[in-house]
């Protein structure tokens, strides 16, 4: 039997692919949206937080290599990735972190995240870096999918926590 | 880790199916591609078409096509209707403090390799597949060139 050419599975569907979807910088007035959609995804509103996430990886980012970018759709922001460029971190070589990315649960399926995730990897490489990384809970199931879909393996390091007692 | 025979078969029979998910693929072809037996094959399908993940088709041009979504169905779901993933600490588990200590590294272990196996979707696991064939060479020592042969 000779081998086939795969269908794309993977791919988003065509017909709900947004012609319209813009990956820009982050701006001001996106940070309602973007708290809108990481408490409709997390149960938990975190306004000083993404406060604070903008001051450093927004507009006047003070974070060197920081990249928030959102994913625009009909004039709405559908969609976020956080990251930045980290230096000999755990002795590693310069390497891009996303940190965050989410899109709005009713705008899934459509290849945004696929676009925000190359958007960013785009910067890192602009910024010279050759690996990206992540790390996110065992249990986020959707997202760790997510990212393996897109290439993503178990890396060299071994995350390690224990309880401080007292 | 080692999968065991008839969750290697599910997984190379959903690979094959999930390449071409409109086309219809009989027991016989799989069995003769992987060459292992057909009647060993069947009890794998129908293990999977029991789970709605295949779909029995009868009739001329009959066999087994796919029913599932390729990017929601993990390795995991797959794997753990073959056998008891992550049960791998020790018989003697609780006995001693030492059973009880090694249980909680196996355990962590277990953990890692269900999360793995529960983050990598069929989708995923095609297009690594795919990227192997494009680069064979890395894992050219475990398998003879062209042979489909399930480790025994």
């Amino acid at each position: 039997m000779s081998r086939r050419k795969a269908a794309p599975v993977d791919a988003a569907p065509a017909a709900a692919q947004r012609s319209d979807l813009t990956i820009r910088p982050v701006r001001r007035g996106d940070l309602e949206a973007v708290i809108a959609i990481d408490t409709q995804v997390t149960g938990l509103e975190k306004r000083e937080y993404w406060r604070s996430v903008y001051r450093r990886y927004g507009e006047s980012a003070t974070t060197a290599g920081a990249q928030f970018l959102v994913a625009e759709s009909a004039g709405e922001v559908v969609g976020f990735v956080i990251g930045e460029v980290r230096d000999w971190e755990f002795g590693a070589p310069p390497c891009g972190w996303v940190f965050a990315i989410d899109v709005r649960p009713d705008a899934r399926l459509a290849g945004i995240g696929t676009r925000l995730l190359e958007s960013i990897c785009a910067s890192f490489r602009r910024a010279g870096v050759r690996k990206v990384r992540t790390m996110l809970a065992s249990e986020n199931t959707l997202i760790l999918s997510f990212f393996r879909s897109q290439g993503m393996m178990a890396g060299r390091f071994i995350p390690l926590e224990m309880d401080l007692e007292g | 880790m080692r999968l065991q025979q008839n969750s290697l078969l599910a997984l190379y029979s959903l690979l094959e199916f999930a390449s071409d998910p409109l086309r219809h693929i009989s027991a016989a072809e799989i069995a003769q591609r992987y060459q292992v037996s057909p009647h060993h094959l069947a009890k794998v399908l129908a293990e999977l078409a029991r789970a709605g993940i295949v779909q029995s088709v009868r009739g001329v041009g009959g066999g087994y096509r796919f029913a599932a979504n390729a990017r929601r169905l993990t390795l995991l779901d797959v794997i753990s209707r073959f056998e008891d993933v992550g049960s791998g600490t020790t018989e003697r588990s609780g006995r001693t403090p030492a059973d009880r200590a090694l249980s909680t590294v196996l355990t962590e272990i277990d953990e890692m390799a269900k999360a793995t196996l529960k983050s990598i979707t069929l989708a995923t696991l095609l297009r690594l597949s795919q990227q192997k064939a494009e680069a064979p060479a890395e894992d050219a020592t475990t398998a003879p060139s062209g042979s489909n042969r399930l480790p025994r």
